[in-house]
């Protein structure tokens, strides 16, 4: 692999230069300036919101450890980068992405060293090991998150309630989420203060509102497929529903479901993500209710609060499977 | 056999890196990433493996022109059982700690594909001599790499290598290292790092 690689990258080079002299293409003609650096950039546009909430509720802690995150995954890339002798991919944004999401993951009291090794691991094993952008089977900030989650269990599980509600004085004062409150205590958490994000989580995904304005400027400029959160979400009030149905006493209903935890953020942010899912329309919606089944069992009745992470992860690793078994028929084609 | 015999020395180094059983063929990798989770644990399964082999590589080579060749398998894993019981009451009598931590990991030597691929493909059809050598060098091999194994994970996982704390107090563990996720990761690491640097040597 080491010895192919740059050897086919001068091969490409080579073959690009003519390109520019005289263009020979078949229609459609059409161009547009959209590439792989314009949408990174565009979805760290839309994680804005989430970003500035986060820094809102959780204060300093939150500015520390998203930096850090995203100066370390950034460094890595460029290091990599290096190592493999290949051009510089940092400028297109899709270390920053994967920096910034594995930041909003955290809990606000994570540590620095944590938060830098959780973005070695991302960019490092989760990307650069699998060949670099649009080679990683799995979204490289939740195996990031994955890899902390298995190192600092107690770290990882540690939250502290939002500044405003721990008041001016009192700098992080330690408080169990939604999820955690429900499944350990089952106590419920009021629609508007999960809605606006005015609940203990983890940093970016506190707040369903900055999500959803991130999130829909996303679809609206169709850089994420509208069909996985729709089938993610859809699938989560569905299956959730069924069970509350049953016994609303013993399960939460639907739209808290769709409010806690990280759901939001893995929904629009995360499954969404344009290398780890599916490509054909069936597959998207067969990996959308896949994620929706395995999140509502993972929360219902796993030991953890929260299943977001290993919902995407899991059907991460099923989407060449889905694609390969969902291929379009091919029209024209003679029988042999 | 037509092969042009290799030199005894040779016979002995090929086990450390060239045929290593871990890092070259991958034999025997449910010991390697099930109980190398701290660096006695990896001594002590590389040294049990080590006697097995070596002793049963020498008693098959003995037995070899008198095991029928259609009961070989089985003859085989008689002899390699009878040698893992004598390494699992010996650790259970002298070294019952690591004994209890290694657990049904001796036991399961006598299944380890290293010791019967060994047996199959080298002792039954070498003399005595060169059968012996290779024990010793596949042993070697496999027993370092475990080594190795066990001292990255302890180091990342516990902050101490053969029980030394090393790291200080601000090291925080990397509880993954010690659980299953953390062997396959340095694992792949160590073949990675092993192929680069085979990829090396072939282009120099």
């Amino acid at each position: 692999m080491s010895t192919q690689s740059p050897a086919s990258s001068k091969g490409k080079s080579k073959l690009q230069e003519p390109e520019n002299l005289l263009i020979l293409a078949s229609s459609p003609h059409l161009h547009t300036t959209t590439s792989t650096q314009s949408i990174m950039w565009q979805v760290v546009l839309a994680l804005l919101p989430a970003t500035a909430m986060a820094i809102y509720y959780f204060r300093w802690p939150a500015v520390v450890i998203i930096l850090t995150s995203v100066i370390t995954a950034v460094l890595t890339e460029a290091i990599i980068n290096r190592l493999k002798g290949e051009t510089p991919t940092i400028t297109d944004g899709s270390a920053v992405i994967t920096g910034l999401l594995l930041a909003l993951t955290l809990p606000p009291t994570f540590s620095i060293g944590g938060t830098i090794l959780g973005a070695v691991v991302a960019i490092g094993i989760g990307k650069q090991l699998f060949g670099g952008l649009g080679y990683n089977i799995f979204n490289p900030a939740l195996l990031g998150r994955a890899f902390l989650q298995a190192s600092f269990p107690i770290g990882m599980t540690t939250w502290s309630v939002p500044a405003t509600l721990a008041g001016s004085a009192v700098d992080g004062l330690s408080g169990a989420t939604p999820l955690g409150l429900y499944k350990f205590e089952h106590a419920l958490t009021g629609y508007a203060d999960l809605f606006v994000g005015n609940v203990g989580g983890s940093l970016g995904e506190t707040s369903a509102l900055a999500i959803l304005i991130g999130g829909i400027y996303l679809l609206i400029r169709r850089f994420a497929d509208w069909r996985i959160p729709v089938s993610y979400l859809g699938g989560v009030i569905v299956i959730g529903g069924i069970f509350w149905a049953f016994s609303p006493d013993q399960f939460p209903d639907p739209v808290f479901h769709l409010l806690s935890g990280g759901l939001m953020l893995g929904a629009f942010f995360m499954a969404t993500d344009m290398v780890t899912s599916p490509i054909t329309r069936l597959a998207t919606w067969i990996y959308g209710i896949g994620m929706a089944l395995i999140l509502v069992i993972i929360r219902l009745f796993g030991g953890l609060p929260e299943g977001v992470m290993y919902s995407i992860l899991l059907m991460n690793a099923v989407t060449p499977l889905l694609n390969r078994y969902t291929r379009p028929k091919i029209f024209g084609e003679v029988q042999s | 056999m037509a092969k042009k015999q290799i030199s005894i020395w040779q016979e002995i180094v090929k086990g450390l890196w060239r045929e290593n059983p871990v890092l070259a063929t991958l034999l025997g990798l449910c010991p390697t990433l099930a109980v190398t989770n701290t660096a006695v644990n990896g001594l002590a399964m590389g040294l049990a493996t080590s006697f097995v082999l070596l002793s049963s590589s020498l008693f098959i080579s003995i037995l070899r022109h008198f095991i029928p060749h259609q009961v070989r398998i089985a003859s085989y894993i008689v002899i390699i059982a009878a040698f893992v019981t004598v390494a699992d009451r010996f650790l259970a009598g002298f070294f019952p700690v690591i004994s209890q931590s290694l657990g049904p990991y001796v036991p399961l030597i006598v299944v380890n594909c290293l010791i019967l691929g060994r047996q199959e493909a080298f002792s039954s059809k070498n003399k005595i001599g060169r059968s012996l050598l290779d024990g010793i060098g596949m042993g070697l091999g496999f027993s370092l790499v475990l080594i190795a194994l066990g001292m990255v994970r302890e180091l990342l996982g516990s902050g101490s290598i053969f029980g030394i704390t090393l790291l200080g107090e601000w090291f925080e563990p990397w509880m993954v290292m010690i659980l299953p996720p953390g062997a396959f990761l340095t694992l792949g690491f160590f073949i990675a790092i092993a192929n680069w640097i085979n990829d090396r040597r072939a282009t120099a």
